[in-house]
């Protein structure tokens, strides 16, 4: 035996699931409502979302090497944060929104609180809620930029998102909304393209029903008692499927980093979740709550999880004597 | 009969292919044996025997030092020459009875006995606890004490551990194929020091030869039951070994017996077999060699004491280099250093890896994924628990349940950021444990 025999604590074995792996499959679970976001807002969609996951590579790059910090942009986590800020845009920002909100995402709320996993709140929404805040005109203007390819339903109210048309109290198209063929940010329009990147990552064990369907029911059951509407099927499913709900519960309400670790801990923050977005979008000043519910949220886990702390298995019982 | 199982768990890649069907074979050991005097838990055994002293096989060389302890027999005739200090499987250094082997196998006479009817209780425990029977599982926790609950009365399981939940192992397997009637038979032992109890024959479903072997065998027998387990790693710890069956919890401060259960493995029941019908003493057991360095994987008959070099060789060296030797399975076993150490009592396997998976594979930060959290089968919160143990923060960890942990190492493997969570746990137990002995 020529060569060193290797000695360390058991178990020996590893599988084979690893961070970047993980990372890589929630891009892949994005493209769907990647793909449909360019095709429904044209190469504009596509230059700001590269602009986004650029920005955010780089600065993380760049950042760890001022610092003397390993380099980890190969574990994709900052390609995600590029990949979920862009999808929270609308198509029409300037170029530089994204570079901000990245330079924004990556440093203050990651890098700063220690990098990967210390961040208390999800890098894209703390960056989204900062641009809405800082560029509330540009934010909140979801005219069609021109060269897009879909067919934007526009003739009801000119720049009409689907959750403004609800507060004034006029109906949406469901059929408009599960296939995306709406306003909104770029990534937030197509249901049908959120759920089959949820499926994905579902089928791959990667996220679990917990968070997604207690955020989804206790919204439900919150718009059907404070919406003003009740059992209006109309409004219901437009609130479900318009605005940011499904990319929220989907794809950052169950960011790993930033949700409960506790199984009962998910559903409560699940919970939260619901109520938080029923509130803002009902009773709010503006129609969206769906990015301000998950920040609010993301700051409630560590106290969610010491609360729902799991009882040890026997625990409680008793030795004979 | 539905599948039994419990919550949480994982299902590694469990190499038994290599070795599952290859039939165990007894090995002669040509070199001197080694038996250290501490192979159980308990007071290590005190020696009988002196430098020079002739020994045949079956003899005793050490007797026990108390009650929780084991005596230790030869396992071939020869020279004792000398007790010194000698490297274990698990690194450490203790003291042993070295005897040179004269090849001879020259046997004292064992007294069995004619029927199990003729046996008081008290005769079979003595005879148990004469022969140095210990958990073969790897605990190493002398039977005859485990055998005698404050309560024998309120026992009313007997669990045949034979889950063999831990990847590559194929000992048991072989010997439920091979010898189920001596399994039964020990079972059968072991349910006469119990009036009211069940025996149950536990095993995985990845093993229906087994299970449906052992069924046809115990068809006519009231008292015996065989339980088909969901094949799920940690199946076979204890804990819930005896949930699955019994829908019983216990925690670690207490004793299978407080949930009325007895649990022993498949090679400690056959032992008990013999030293109880056959007034032999623990001499022997079934070691797997196996793994991907190894160039003929087997399963052994080997005498207690052999030295772990003489096994390699006997499985005609190894085919690739190997990066990990480890000592029982990839899951629970230790990685040694050294082959030139014996088999024990307790010895259940040695696994040779060309890979070392935890070398390979880089530590990263916690994403939080709760990954660990679902599979860990005590309930814990491995990746938190693992954080204060490394803050060294007691008060923290016992409050967080830390005393739980039976250190399968579910957390280790599944960790995406193969962070070494089961490690970090470990010796944290290890040293609070060490806190509560002082004082």
């Amino acid at each position: 035996m020529s060569e060193l025999i290797h000695v360390s604590s058991s178990p020996h074995i590893r599988s084979k699931v690893k961070t970047d792996y993980i990372m890589l499959m929630v891009v892949i679970a994005l493209l769907p409502a990647t793909v449909f976001g360019i095709y429904n807002f044209g190469p504009r969609a596509l230059m700001l979302i590269c602009i986004s996951v650029a920005t955010c590579g780089l600065t993380e790059y760049v950042y760890e090497r001022l610092m003397k910090l390993p380099v980890t942009i190969g574990d994709f986590s900052a390609i995600v944060t590029g990949l979920l800020l862009a999808l929270n845009l609308p198509a029409s920002v300037s170029w530089y929104v994204p570079v901000i909100g990245g330079v924004f995402a990556i440093i203050i709320v990651k890098q700063l609180f220690g990098g990967l996993g210390q961040n208390f709140m999800n890098p894209a929404l703390a960056a989204r809620c900062f641009l809405l805040i800082s560029f509330s005109g540009q934010m909140t203007d979801f005219s069609v930029p021109e060269g897009a390819f879909g067919k934007i339903a526009v003739d009801t109210v000119s720049g009409a998102t689907p959750l403004a048309l609800l507060k004034s109290g006029e109906s949406v198209d469901v059929v408009s909304l599960l296939v995306g063929n709406v306003q909104g940010t770029i990534g937030e329009t197509s249901v049908i393209a959120i759920l089959i990147g949820a499926i994905f990552l579902l089928c791959l064990k990667i996220i679990d029903l917990r968070i997604p369907l207690s955020y989804l029911g206790s919204f439900l059951v919150f718009i059907i008692i404070f919406g003003g509407h009740g059992l209006d099927i109309n409004y219901i499913l437009g609130h479900l499927f318009g605005g940011g709900l499904m990319l929220g519960a989907w794809f950052m309400a169950t960011d790993y980093v930033t949700s409960p670790i506790t199984k009962k801990g998910q559903i409560v923050y699940g919970i939260i979740l619901g109520i938080l977005t029923g509130l803002f979008r009902i009773f709010g000043g503006s129609a969206e709550g769906v990015s301000y519910a998950i920040i609010f949220s993301n700051l409630l886990v560590p106290l969610i999880e010491r609360v729902t702390m799991p009882t040890a298995f026997g625990k409680g019982g008793k030795r004979n004597g | 009969m539905g599948i039994l199982t419990f919550k949480g768990g994982i299902h590694p890649y469990d190499g038994k292919e290599l070795s599952k069907d290859k039939p165990i074979l007894p090995l002669n050991p040509k070199g001197d044996l080694v038996y250290p005097l501490s192979q159980h838990i308990g007071a290590p055994a005190k020696p009988v025997v002196q430098k020079g002293d002739h020994v045949l096989m079956g003899q005793m060389i050490a007797e026990a030092a108390g009650f929780v302890s084991a005596p230790i027999y030869a396992s071939v005739s020869g020279t004792v020459k000398g007790i010194e200090p000698h490297l274990t499987t698990v690194g450490s250094v203790v003291d042993a009875i070295v005897i040179e082997n004269d090849e001879k196998y020259e046997t004292v006479k064992f007294q069995g006995a004619d029927s199990l009817d003729e046996l008081s209780k008290e005769e079979i425990l003595k005879r148990i606890s004469a022969a140095g029977v210990v958990g073969m599982g790897g605990a190493g926790f002398p039977t005859h004490v485990k055998l005698s609950p404050k309560e024998p009365d309120k026992i009313e399981y007997i669990l045949v551990n034979g889950a063999e939940c831990e990847p590559y192992l194929t000992s048991d397997y072989r010997r439920m194929l091979e010898e189920p009637e001596k399994v039964v038979d020990g079972l059968k032992v072991m349910l006469r020091l119990f009036d009211r109890a069940k025996g149950c024959i536990c095993i995985e479903d990845n093993k229906p030869d087994c299970i449906a072997k052992i069924s046809e065998m115990v068809k006519n027998e009231p008292r015996i039951e065989v339980k088909a387990l969901k094949t799920k790693y940690p199946q076979g710890a204890e804990r819930m070994l005896i949930y699955a069956v019994t829908k019983r919890k216990i925690n670690s401060s207490m004793l299978p017996a407080d949930a009325g259960c007895i649990v022993d493995n498949i090679d400690t029941v056959v032992a008990i077999y013999k030293a109880v019908m056959l007034g032999m003493p623990l001499m022997h057991r079934i070691v797997t060699v196996t793994g991907d360095a190894v160039t003929n994987p087997q399963n052994y008959y080997v005498p207690v004491g052999t030295n772990y070099q003489e096994l390699i060789d006997a499985s005609g060296g190894f085919k690739a280099e190997p990066k990990k030797l480890i000592s029982g399975g990839p899951m629970m076993g230790f990685s040694m250093f050294d082959m030139n150490v014996p088999v024990t009592k307790t010895t259940s396997s040695l696994l040779c890896l060309v890979k070392d998976d935890v070398a390979d594979m880089k530590e990263t930060a916690c994403i939080n994924c709760g990954r660990c959290v679902s599979d860990c089968p005590e309930n814990l919160v491995p990746s938190r628990l693992a954080k204060v143990a490394e803050h060294h923060d007691y008060a923290r960890f016992e409050k967080m349940n830390g005393m739980e942990c039976c250190e399968c190492g579910c957390c280790s493997y599944v960790c995406p950021a193969k962070r070494p969570l089961a490690q970090s746990i470990k010796s944290m137990r290890k040293e609070i444990l060490a806190n509560r002995k002082k004082k």
